[in-house]
């Protein structure tokens, strides 16, 4: 289980790994963390003409709290998951994080390049689509930015050209009031997603006013369960709610059969994980805990 | 003798170099100018092979051979058939390379040997071959059917043998019964994975003519006389060694594995070493599996519980070939009745040719599925009568008083299955004293008043272990090295051989089992011999090994007897010296005493010349007829059959109903394997047992579709249990010893992983009681466990809570 | 035809100068051309912890490196342990509790372990249990590796 021969690049700056990527488009794979890409190389399931290294840019292993959340490209997950103030700013973010691989993955593994791998079972895609966020993408010509969710087109497929590095990914300050819970029901401790959910809910009044649910496993990319935030949106928070979000969100799903599990379970799990998800996120946006 | 070390928690001697980093693992040797080998494999379950194209791989920079079946010329034989049976009526073993079909995802195609493993395996990349796919057999029940395809076309109905034994009158006890019990009963395809995966370096000394090969099997004797054979050489040309091997757990046990054969060939051929260390996805898809099973059992009994009668008829998955014989389906068969008084009893074990790699055992070796098979029925008659699943086994347990006893069975070593010991009752009441039993019924009706589900299950078992035929082993004191050296040529994987046999040795010699070296897997240190498997190291090379020393001890006896003009029966060995009871001025250390033993006219080092000057000059010669230099002992030990350990097992395991979610919350492990050398490592065989028995119930399912494409091929889909997933395990000894052998022991290796599916399939229905929930296959993931409860909500027509 | 690309590490801190091809995994490097055999190798996709070692300091898969990547880096293996031959208390706690079988794995337990305590020295089972869970471990039931970090925190916390 060896990689097969590639051309190997490790560029000291941005403008030199973008020009590479300009050049070789197609034939290059960006390695970051490398926790997914380097599996698949050494069995030979990728065998890309050049590796595009970017360990060695500068000024890409940040993370700000600024005004909402921005992690660079090279920020490593345990340095999120370690961060006190993603904490505060992003309470979904460590819930979630601590679900990816294990430590010594995490030591690795960077939080940009997991949703630019873009597996719908991974946890970061998901949490960053339950969170509104964004993606921040360079190429040698300029930048864009991409909301999770446009990013996200199907499996381990993005919206990213093969000339642009993730260089970012951002989420906005989440308002006032608001709770949120991340459940996953895995095989193992640290195996991929079964499926897993995050819910979002901001309370004003007394009511939800805003309120997001995300799934992860049950379909081709990380998905938004839209029936059941619309029929959370404006009602008060009660257990026959939760009941019927939970069941909406079943519908808005389209897992599959593996060996792992079969759709129609994973469609259960949706369901049980959504309601018990709801809950929990109330109780902390109406306590002001965590999450 | 005196009992210091035998029964002792002594720290082990091999610790040292594997905790520091220093262990010799085959992957760990690399000679000098060393080629490395990979393997192309088939792609597909079962087709004909129409070309093999190996040009451009051959003139790949670095690439130094490729190989494909007729490159191999002599060498080119199926492998021995290592276990014949009368049943095995059609037996097939496989090539080293596929000649003009493969039968198997992961059947060796090519043979590839270059600069270093990545030119290798690019090497691979570039053979071209062409297939023509043929219908694969997967599906156990399918592979049976009148118009299946076949695996192999001379072997009607895919049927490799059927066996067939009985014991009383079966049909008349199920007309006499008052309950029967029927059940469909599965255990499917899993398989042991060590950490290490398998691996051979050979080199080829052209000068002596002498063939050594790392390799890390289980049984290096027997691939050294297989190798000499294959290769033309005397078995003194070779030396087969299995250094520092990391984990064995029965697949590491072949004759051949195709690279066993192919290693050594290539660095004869090309007169370089060659490595080859295999891949886990090689691993996964290429070494061989267990597990496999689908058994319709029947049990007849009284109305007060009392077995009449056993009927079981079951297909077991061979794979596409049977290299190792029967020898699973075959325990499976014979260690059913288990630990119960069964009157009338009758298998019927079809052995099914499927396109999948070939079973042979692992870990338990039928066991599991055995003791799954009989305790299934035992919970099911208990619910049936409403007898608490307890006392259902109090019932039918052979008693204490009636041993040795005969099941009237021929086991796998040919010999009668005759329980020679043992304690059922007591384990059975340890366990229901650790658990808390009545306790737990207590804990269980509060924890579901607050939403939660916690289930209790047991299940007992038996094993047959430590059969012959014999192991040897050597002793000899090194009196200028100041250590006991000890050979036999037995495997280890990690069950603390050198520390084990050195407490027996320790004991006999009057020494610290520190100062003992045990070499083991060498073929050049022990000549005779079969290897480490089936529970028998400790049984059968142990006492081989307490013989030896013992004969050594009567020897220094004999020497000190003389030097202190003493009766021999008045010399004892203590604290590493040898001397005269009640006379500490007249001893000598044991080490002074093997060299004193030698009578040589010189001396090595000053402490040897102090001793010399002890020896009593006699006449005439300095051996007499039939008198040997130096203190050392070769023995052997042949057991009659096997020794019978047994245990019980229990677990508290919750489930979340909603998500099908289990988590054990406990787990007990009564164990009686005669008397312990060392409880410590007893404990650590029945820990790995365990996790690797929750592996089987709940995570580890070796899947294949409808081609025989293997959908587990790697560890995020064949999901060995983390830290996470096993519990803390108590465990408890019951020492019965074996009437079989001086030392009283019985075999630990395999007991921990059998009763587990029992105990978690007995523990899940007594958790999801509401639902009732059935258990007859494992293991279950989450997903499988909500179609049950799905399956009993229906049928008692409520909700899930 | 491969790229080979010369590399200055430090490993268990001694500098190295090495040439590598630049698709050779760290763990290969570290076993094949430095010749230091303790990391071992069980599954090259990064689910097994067998080859874990440290990389300035903090537990990484090696087989999930390329070697050319700890250009300039620290290592660190099991080999460097052990000084002067005397083991380390948590190896020492190891052998006392029975924490490995074949030693296969142990390797990999070790160099997760070692940053895990520094940075949590007063762990609980379950956090224990957390910390090596991306290690497997098929001979022991990682009972008596739990037990092992157990008593070895015991000890730890006796001593000043």
């Amino acid at each position: 289980m060896k990689p097969a021969p590639f051309t190997y690049y490790d560029p000291h700056t941005l403008d030199e790994a973008l020009g590479l990527l300009a050049v070789h488009g197609d034939a290059a794979k960006i390695l970051a963390g490398g926790q997914s890409l380097v599996p698949l190389l050494n069995m030979r399931l990728a065998a890309p003409d050049v590796i595009v290294d970017i360990n060695r840019l500068p000024d890409l292993d940040f993370v700000t709290t600024d005004n909402g959340l921005r992690v660079g490209a090279l920020a490593r997950q345990a340095m999120v998951e370690r961060d006190a103030a993603v904490r505060d700013v992003a309470p979904l973010v460590t819930e979630a994080i601590a679900w990816v691989g294990h430590r010594q993955i995490r030591n690795r593994g960077t939080l940009v390049g997991s949703l630019a791998h873009a597996d719908p079972a991974a946890e970061m895609p998901l949490v960053f689509l339950a969170l509104d966020g964004e993606l921040h993408l360079r190429r040698t010509s300029g930048s864009r930015r991409v909301s999770a969710g446009d990013f996200f087109v199907h499996i381990m497929t993005t919206a990213l050209d093969p000339e642009e590095i993730a260089t970012e990914a951002s989420l906005p300050p989440v308002p006032p009031g608001s709770g949120s819970a991340f459940l996953e029901v895995a095989r193992r401790h640290g195996d991929f997603a079964v499926a897993a959910i995050a819910v979002v809910v901001t309370i004003e009044a007394g009511r939800i006013r805003r309120a997001r649910v995300a799934l992860g496993g049950v379909g081709p990319t990380p998905l938004r369960a839209t029936r059941a935030e619309e029929r959370l949106v404006d009602e008060e928070p009660t257990n026959e709610l939760f009941v019927e979000a939970a069941l909406a969100a079943s519908h808005d799903c389209e897992p599959v059969t593996d060996i792992h599990g079969t759709a129609e379970y994973r469609r259960e799990l949706v369901r049980t994980m959504v309601y018990r998800g709801l809950g929990r996120a109330v109780v902390r946006a109406r306590t002001g805990a965590a999450g | 003798m005196t009992t210091r070390w035998f029964g002792d928690r002594v720290p082990r001697n091999e610790d040292q170099r594997l905790l520091t980093g220093q262990g010799r693992f085959v992957d760990d040797i690399s000679p000098s100018n060393a080629l490395h080998a990979a393997v192309l494999r088939s792609p597909v379950g079962h087709a004909r092979l129409l070309r093999i194209d190996t040009a451009a791989a051959r003139a790949l920079p670095g690439v130094e051979a490729v190989w494909t079946a007729e490159d191999l010329g002599d060498a080119l034989r199926p492998s021995p058939l290592v276990v014949p049976h009368d049943s095995l009526t059609h037996g097939r073993t496989q090539y080293p390379l596929a000649t003009d079909s493969v039968e198997y995802v992961g059947q060796p195609i090519a043979f590839v040997v270059a600069a270093d493993r990545y030119v290798a395996e690019d090497a691979c990349d570039l053979i071209e071959v062409e297939y023509e796919a043929l219908p694969a057999v997967v599906d156990l029940e399918a592979a049976v059917a009148p118009d299946a395809p076949l695996v192999h076309p001379d072997v009607p109905e895919n049927v490799a043998a059927h066996l067939v034994q009985s014991v009383g009158n079966v049909e008349e006890a199920f007309r006499r019964a008052d309950h029967v019990i029927e059940e469909r009963l599965v255990l499917e395809r899993g398989a042991g994975q060590p950490m290490e995966c398998r691996a051979v370096t050979a080199l080829f000394d052209p000068v002596e003519e002498v063939l050594t090969v790392y390799d890390t099997t289980q049984a290096p004797l027997s691939i050294r006389n297989g190798l000499a054979v294959l290769l033309g050489l005397s078995e003194n040309q070779v030396r087969v060694v299995a250094p520092d091997v990391g984990g064995g757990f029965g697949v590491k046990i072949m004759m051949f594995y195709a690279e066993e054969v192919l290693v050594p060939l290539a660095a004869v051929r090309l007169g370089r070493p060659v490595k080859w260390t295999e891949d886990r996805r090689e691993h996964l898809i290429a070494s061989n599996h267990e597990r496999g099973q689908i058994h319709w059992a029947s049990l007849a009994a009284t109305n007060e519980g009392v077995i009449l009668g056993v009927s079981d008829r079951f297909l077991h998955d061979t794979g596409a070939y049977t290299p190792y014989g029967i020898i699973v389906p075959i325990i499976t068969a014979t260690q059913l009745p288990g630990p119960y008084r069964v009157p009338n009893y009758h298998s019927d074990a079809t052995v099914v040719y499927t396109n999948k790699v070939p079973v042979t055992p692992y870990r338990g070796a039928g066991r599991p599925h055995a003791c799954f098979v009989m305790e299934r029925l035992m919970d099911r008659l208990a619910d049936r009568l409403d007898i608490d699943r307890v006392e259902i086994r109090r019932r039918n347990f052979i008693q204490p008083h009636e041993f040795p006893w005969d099941v009237g069975l021929t086991f796998q070593d040919g010999r009668p299955t005759r329980y020679d010991s043992g304690n059922y009752p007591e384990g059975l009441d340890r366990l229901l004293e650790a658990l808390d039993y009545e306790g737990f019924r207590r804990e269980q009706a509060e924890a579901r008043l607050a939403g939660r589900r916690l289930g209790i299950g047991i299940a007992a078992y038996v094993e047959g272990t430590g059969i012959g035929p014999y192991e040897g082993a050597h002793v000899r004191i090194d009196g200028t090295a100041k250590r006991v050296v000890v050979s036999t040529c037995v495997g280890t994987q990690g069950q603390g051989h050198e520390t084990a046999f050195a407490q027996i040795v320790a004991d006999e010699l009057g020494v610290e089992p520190s100062e003992v070296r045990i070499t083991t897997g060498d073929s050049r240190a022990m000549n005779w011999g079969s290897g480490t498997y089936a529970s028998r190291s400790a049984v059968v090379t142990g006492n081989a090994i307490g013989a030896a020393a013992r004969v050594v001890r009567q020897k220094a006896q004999s020497v000190a007897s003389g030097l202190f003009e003493a009766s021999p029966d008045d010399i004892e060995l203590e604290w590493g010296r040898v001397g005269v009871k009640g006379s500490p001025q007249h001893s000598l250390s044991l080490w002074d005493v093997a060299v004193v033993a030698n009578p040589i006219r010189y001396a090595y080092g000053d402490q040897a010349s102090e001793a010399m000057q002890l020896m009593k000059t006699r006449d005439g010669a300095a051996l007499e007829s039939g008198e040997a230099p130096g203190l050392e002992a070769r023995e052997y030990f042949a057991p009659d059959r096997a020794t019978w350990a047994s245990g019980a097992h229990g677990a508290i395991v919750e489930v979340d109903a909603d998500t099908g979610s289990p988590v054990i919350l406990r787990y007990v492990a009564v164990h009686d394997c005669g008397r312990v050398i060392n409880p410590t490592i007893v404990e650590g065989q029945i820990h790995g047992g365990v996790a690797q028995g929750i592996g089987g119930s709940f995570y580890e399912r070796l899947v294949f579709d409808e081609e025989a494409q293997p959908l587990s091929s790697t560890f995020m889909d064949y999901l060995i249990p983390t830290s996470m997933e096993v519990p803390d395990i108590e465990t408890v000894h019951v020492e019965t010893p074996s009437t079989l052998n001086p030392l009283g022991i019985k075999g630990a290796g395999e007991a921990g992983v059998i009763p587990v599916a029992a105990v978690m399939a007995s523990a899940l229905e007594d958790a999801l009681s509401e639902y009732d929930v059935r258990v007859n296959q494992m293991p279950l993931s989450p997903s499988d466990i909500r179609d049950l409860i799905r399956l009993g909500t229906d049928v008692i027509g409520s909700q899930p809570g | 035809m491969t790229e080979i690309r010369c590399i200055q590490v430090a490993i268990n801190e001694q500098p190295q100068t090495a040439e590598v091809p630049t698709r050779m995994l760290l763990s290969d490097f570290l076993r094949y051309t430095v010749g230091l055999t303790g990391t071992h190798v069980g599954c090259e996709h990064g689910v097994c912890g067998c080859c874990t070692v440290l990389l300035n300091g903090d537990a990484v898969r090696s087989c999930l490196l390329f070697a050319v990547q700890a250009d300039g880096a620290e290592v660190t293996t099991v080999e460097s342990l052990t000084r002067e031959g005397s083991l380390h208390p948590l190896q020492a706690a190891f052998r006392q509790e029975h924490a490995l079988q074949c030693g296969f794995c142990t390797a990999g337990f070790l160099m997760t372990l070692i940053p895990f305590l520094r940075e949590n020295p007063r762990p609980s089972a379950s956090e224990i249990r957390e910390a090596v869970s991306g290690n497997l471990c098929r001979c022991t039931g990682y009972v008596n590796i739990i037990r092992a970090v157990q008593s070895y925190v015991a000890l730890s916390r006796n001593s000043p």
